[in-house]
């Protein structure tokens, strides 16, 4: 794993060398390490013993029909099973709040989504939009559009910082969150998000989705009787692609 | 204006009179002896007389540099970044059904990966009666299915929903590809590890992540997962590339693409979804009152004519032409296909190369006696659950302008007189 994690540190810090200063990122690699090695070798010791009772699966036969594979440990378990559920189901004890998440966001995150969460570029904006979803051109945000806070804890927990993921401890992930809700005037920056005050947050685009109803709505698509032979009069062109001159060209 | 092929038979003088015309054809014409002799019959060759490569040339071959038109394409301003982006596959230059790896398209969050099938582990975790972890190895062990499936993105032909926007159908359509896939079925590895845990399976659920940085997690149901759902390793013969998830990917038939996750590590059983970014920010379809639809998993069945098309224009002139196009649908199998020259005015029933089987590409034709007139060419798909391809029209009408996801409207290509192709749109 530590292997893989530094060929994407070198990978990313080749690609975004321009932008980015490698000692910044040497740095935070280090602060990642520290663990409790009494606490890992505990651990180590109890999976020992699960491997063991998984091996001696010939006395406790398993219900899979093939025996392939092997238990699971716990630590392994708790590892890779990170998922957040909108009912809070997996947020682990913590807590932050937007003034610590501003420090976190503007050093790890303001380079793609902007020092506000506006967003740079083509990289998304993570505030703004409320009351755009309607409009001809709407800005989904996680404050106009997202409908669980759930989903936020979980993508920035899992997936962010871009390049350097699974990088931020629970609580700097709880202030990185608070901070993205108080860009969306969605908290007061003195607000601490943690485990217990995570309901506290309205969504405002809670109640804005509905369940796949095509089969409904576009029932006139099925069975449709379709028309063969002088189907209409008249056909004009109403739109150019080549007019619109967007398409990439082969250097 | 244009006959069916079979229709009518014009002669060989009245062919070749009109491929000169045109000019742009008349390579072959062009290049005889007054005699009418051609010199690459007439002439030795240099390629008839020295010797070509030997074996193991190309350990591992790559087409030929003559074909070297035919490869993905990125359209930059899509994206900020090409590691979190998508290209396209060259679906205007493809034949038959089955795309070839090293030209299919490719969608990544955070980046193609490098994993060696020893450090690949997969584990089946959440409501079962024994949490497990496989190897490489492992998978390999289980019985395996072959099926051919396609797999498009959500937002295929997505740029298209305000207007004709991209020349070409490698960009409009390419967010596509078709393989023969070799695993094993998910339903398997979830029994391996016990479901009585789950209890009743109905309303249960799936969580899927991948091993990358972006892990791409998704939802879905219990009842998909237990269906067709696949844990493949092998595609059209071969390991999978590394861009489509080396070593192990999930393969979700007729879903949208983002569901199958690549770097396939984890499968948790679930009592609910866990609504992660991916399906609820991104892959939901917001209609015209802002109210948006999510688990909008089935790609609508969907069609269009790969040539000619504004990348593979028409450069032998009048006489016999092949319309080749390729339709599909995440509901089931293609029973028919319409195509129409004149802008939906009349519509011919294509022949299908081979009948459509489920949740793969089906290859149909038009074979036309073309007379140099303009033409706007449409093709249109019906499913076996009857479902028919709709107008940009008819779907805008239900889901507006801002949907992004699930375009799967009649195209339209401009065929002018000169054989140069056009994406537009008609009234």
């Amino acid at each position: 794993m530590l292997k893989s994690r530094d060929l994407f540190i070198v990978s990313f810090v080749c690609v975004f060398g321009v932008f980015f200063v490698a000692s910044n990122f040497a740095d935070r690699f280090i602060t990642r390490l520290p663990e409790d090695p009494k606490i890992v070798s505990k651990d180590l010791d109890l999976d020992f013993q699960l491997i063991a009772a998984a091996q001696a699966s010939v006395v406790r036969p398993r219900d899979g029909k093939f025996d392939l594979g092997r238990i699971a440990t716990r630590k392994e378990i708790a590892a890779w099973d990170r998922d957040i559920s909108p009912d809070g189901t997996g947020l682990p004890v913590g807590s932050g709040d937007a003034i610590d998440g501003e420090e976190i966001f503007s050093e790890r995150c303001a380079f793609c989504h902007g020092d506000f969460a506006e967003g740079l570029d083509n990289w998304p904006e993570l505030a703004g939009g409320l009351d755009t979803l309607a409009d001809e051109d709407p800005v989904k945000t996680v404050g106009s559009y997202w409908p669980y806070l759930s989903t936020t804890w979980d993508y920035v927990k899992r997936s962010m910082p871009f390049g350097y993921a699974q990088s931020l401890t629970d609580d700097e992930v709880y202030a990185t969150v608070a901070y993205i809700l108080y860009s969306n005037d969605l908290i007061d920056e003195d607000f601490v998000l943690s485990n217990e005050s995570f309901f506290d947050v309205e969504m405002p685009n809670a109640n804005g989705f509905i369940i796949d109803d095509r089969k409904i709505s576009e029932s006139h698509f099925w069975n449709k009787k379709v028309c063969m032979s002088d189907c209409k009069t008249d056909v004009k062109i109403t739109m150019r692609a080549a007019v619109l001159d967007v398409t990439p060209e082969d250097e | 204006m244009v006959d069916n092929f079979s229709d009518k038979k014009r002669s060989r003088r009245q062919f070749l009179a009109g491929a000169a015309a045109f000019g742009t054809g008349a390579t072959t014409a062009g290049s005889l002896s007054a005699s009418g002799d051609d010199p690459l019959i007439t002439e030795v060759q240099e390629w008839a007389q020295i010797t070509g490569d030997g074996v193991d040339a190309t350990p591992y071959g790559l087409p030929i540099e003559f074909e070297k038109d035919v490869v993905r394409r990125n359209v930059g301003w899509l994206t900020a970044d090409t590691i979190s982006s998508i290209n396209f596959s060259p679906i205007h230059a493809l034949e038959g059904t089955i795309t070839p790896q090293g030209c299919a398209f490719e969608r990544h969050h955070s980046g193609a990966i490098e994993l060696r099938k020893e450090d690949y582990r997969l584990m089946i975790n959440g409501l079962v009666d024994q949490e497990l972890v496989f190897t490489y190895e492992d998978l390999e062990r289980f019985p395996r299915e072959q099926h051919v499936y396609f797999c498009e993105c959500a937002a295929n032909t997505g740029m298209e929903w305000a207007g004709a926007q991209l020349n070409g159908v490698q960009f409009t359509h390419g967010m596509i590809h078709n393989m023969e896939y070799i695993g094993v079925p998910l339903r398997t590895l979830l029994n391996e590890a016990g479901l009585n845990a789950a209890g009743n399976l109905k309303g249960k659920w799936i969580f899927v992540e991948g091993a990358d940085a972006s892990s791409n997690g998704r939802s879905i149901p219990m009842e998909k997962a237990l269906d067709d759902v696949l844990v493949a390793f092998k595609a059209n013969g071969e390991a999978l590339r590394k861009e489509h998830g080396y070593p192990v990917r999930l393969v979700v038939p007729g879903w949208e693409g983002n569901m199958w996750v690549k770097w396939l590590r984890r499968v948790e059983v679930m009592d609910r979804p866990v609504e992660s970014r991916e399906e609820t920010s991104k892959y939901t379809d917001t209609l015209a009152d802002g109210t948006s639809r999510k688990w909008t998993w089935a790609m609508d069945a969907k069609s269009v004519v790969t040539s000619p098309s504004p990348q593979s224009p028409i450069t032998h002139g009048r006489g016999p032409l092949v319309i080749s196009g390729l339709a599909w649908s995440g509901r089931g199998s293609i029973k028919r296909v319409d195509v129409s020259v004149d802008g939906g005015k009349n519509w011919n029933e294509a022949r299908l190369a081979e009948p459509g089987t489920k949740m793969a590409l089906t290859r149909f034709y038009l074979d036309v006696d073309w007379n140099g007139v303009e033409m706007f060419l449409q093709s249109r798909a019906h499913d076996d659950t009857g479902y028919v391809q709709p107008s940009k029209e008819e779907l805008r009408k239900v889901r507006g302008l801002n949907s992004i996801y699930h375009n799967n409207c009649i195209q339209t290509w401009w065929i002018r007189s000169n054989g140069e192709v056009e994406n537009v749109e008609i009234s």
